[in-house]
């Protein structure tokens, strides 16, 4: 009897599960099948001929993918670099330092996630045009960094509360100096948070469109800007090679980001 | 150094750049909008009603109804993580709906565009399965697309909000009201859904905004009229290189979020007391 109703509550559970998993890997498989399909038109329900061909102009050396490719990564590494440098600092002091304006200072970081950015972004390139910086690659990180910033200002300052003072106060009490203590105590244990925000001020870095369309674009293509050319010029196949490369490391991301993100730090963010 | 003096030292090039490249952009949006040839006005915003009071209820419409859907769904799915009562049907949801969290807009607008098209995977495969003949497929490309766009990305980032609030409720009260009998619909609506409703107004108004800026859906997916101000204002600068009309647009949207970011602010500022 227990037995037989066990059974016959899976019937509502598989359909509830199959219908999500249907939602959701449904669009992601009709991306990897145009991604590899040569021929492919109504009303036939899967491609007619599968090949890489696509693939190979995609990645010849003046294929516009490789270009966009190396342009996203090398704009993404400068953005890391900038937003996580001016994050550690601002994280350590709103942890762990008596602020003056505090509120004001919290209000000011929280502000560009309150409001729609694309207006900003109009405005910026605007502003960028007069001092030459739109069509830049500075200009470009520079978007990416203050849109990247926000986020790792929150994660860092949640990585540096998150950390036992009393592992600090005894550093200190054994004669090491303030600095010494934050580069040999405080800094490797907040470590994997700051790795964790790292990456996701990379992922969004490469995967911003907004900014790029409006201060980098003509001048500067990156991949997600290369998925839209291609896809509004009706090119599937290129746009969503485009997207699977994009995708590829969100979803690693995904899968590992509690490996990083202790439950312990990720209570803390925005907080 | 006194350590106040220190920590503003500390904050202060994060504080720069935002302050530059966020917030004195935002304040130029605005007076560009008022800024009719040089004085100020309200012609900008008077076009824009004229032109795109369409796109303006259009946009409101679909975000809010969106918010709605990620709502029930994360509450739905949040609720079972909760309190379903099999491991690994739990496990199972666990690992499922969390796919589309960190999947670019772009990418969403990409395999969207293609998935809902009339000649799309979903209608050939409906169509496979007899459920359609080729007859009644319709396109899904206008503004059902950018619900299903919006909805698809955003409910795991809510329900992942969502589920770590649930989580860290007091289990005791929710298996006392077990023993007494109430249904787990009873349990998630009454119980345990006030405790997690400031997480859950958060999760939604971050949706909000970021629905709000989102330029690629609406281009990628829903070419016609009417469409969201991200792309109207958009099209008013690249085809008329008219600020004055697209700034008055971005005020409007301004004030749209403002209104719901308002009581996200007021919130997440009363938890930093």
């Amino acid at each position: 009897m227990n037995a037989t109703m066990i059974d016959l509550k899976w019937i509502p559970r598989a359909l509830g599960l199959g219908l999500l998993a249907f939602a959701i890997f449904g669009p992601l498989t009709n991306l990897v099948l145009w991604a590899v399909a040569e021929k492919w038109y109504f009303p036939h329900a899967l491609p007619l001929q599968y090949g890489f061909s696509y693939w190979v102009s995609v990645f010849s050396p003046r294929g516009n993918a490789t270009t966009s490719l190396t342009m996203s990564v090398i704009i993404a590494c400068l953005t890391v670099v900038f937003s996580i440098g001016l994050a550690i600092p601002a994280g350590y002091a709103l942890a762990r330092l008596k602020l003056p304006f505090r509120g004001a200072i919290l209000l000011v970081l929280l502000i560009p996630q309150a409001f729609p950015n694309l207006p900003v972004y109009v405005n910026i390139a605007r502003l960028f045009y007069q001092i030459g910086l739109n069509g830049t690659v500075v200009g470009v990180v520079l978007v990416h960094v203050t849109h990247g910033l926000v986020y790792a200002v929150w994660i860092a300052t949640a990585a540096f509360s998150a950390i036992d003072r009393e592992l600090e106060e005894a550093a200190r009490s054994m004669g090491a100096s303030a600095l010494r203590t934050f580069r040999d105590v405080t800094l490797p244990i907040a470590a994997p948070g700051l790795l964790a925000s790292a990456v996701f001020v990379f992922l969004e870095s490469l995967d911003e469109f907004t900014g790029t369309y409006f201060v980098g674009a003509p001048d500067i293509s990156t991949l997600p800007l290369l998925l839209y050319t291609a896809g509004s010029g009706g090119n599937y196949q290129i746009a969503s090679i485009t997207a699977l490369i994009l995708l590829l490391p969100s979803i690693g991301f995904m899968l590992v980001i509690e490996r990083f993100l202790r439950a312990d730090v990720l209570s803390k963010v925005g907080r | 150094m006194p350590i106040p003096l220190l920590g503003l030292l500390l904050v202060m090039p994060a504080l720069v750049i935002v302050l530059l490249l966020f917030i004195v952009p935002l304040v130029s949006s605005i007076t560009g909008a008022f800024s009719v040839d040089g004085r100020f006005g309200f012609a900008n915003f008077q076009k824009a009603f004229e032109l795109y009071s369409s796109d303006i209820v259009f946009t409101i419409v679909i975000v809010s109804l969106s918010a709605l859907l990620i709502a029930l769904l994360s509450i739905a799915i949040g609720g079972y993580l909760t309190l379903g009562s099999n491991p690994r049907a739990v496990a199972i949801l666990r690992w499922l709906y969390r796919w589309p969290l960190f999947v670019p807009f772009i990418v969403v607008g990409q395999i969207l565009r293609t998935f809902l098209a009339k000649n799309g995977l979903m209608n050939s495969m409906l169509m496979q399965l007899g459920i359609l003949t080729p007859m009644q497929t319709t396109s899904f490309l206008d503004w059902r697309g950018i619900v299903i766009a919006f909805v698809w990305k955003q409910t795991p980032f809510v329900t992942l909000l969502l589920a770590g609030a649930m989580a860290s409720l007091d289990r005791s009260m929710i298996e006392s009201a077990r023993n007494l009998g109430a249904s787990r619909l009873r349990i998630l609506i009454e119980i345990i859904l006030p405790q997690v409703l400031p997480t859950l107004l958060v999760g939604l108004i971050l949706s909000f905004v970021t629905m709000m800026s989102v330029l690629s859906v609406p281009l990628m997916i829903n070419a016609q009229s009417p469409t969201m101000l991200t792309a109207s204002m958009a099209f008013r600068i690249n085809a008329y290189g008219d600020y004055g009309v697209a700034n008055a647009l971005g005020v409007i949207s301004l004030l749209t979020t403002s209104l719901v970011a308002w009581v996200y602010l007021r919130q997440t500022m009363r938890e930093h007391r």
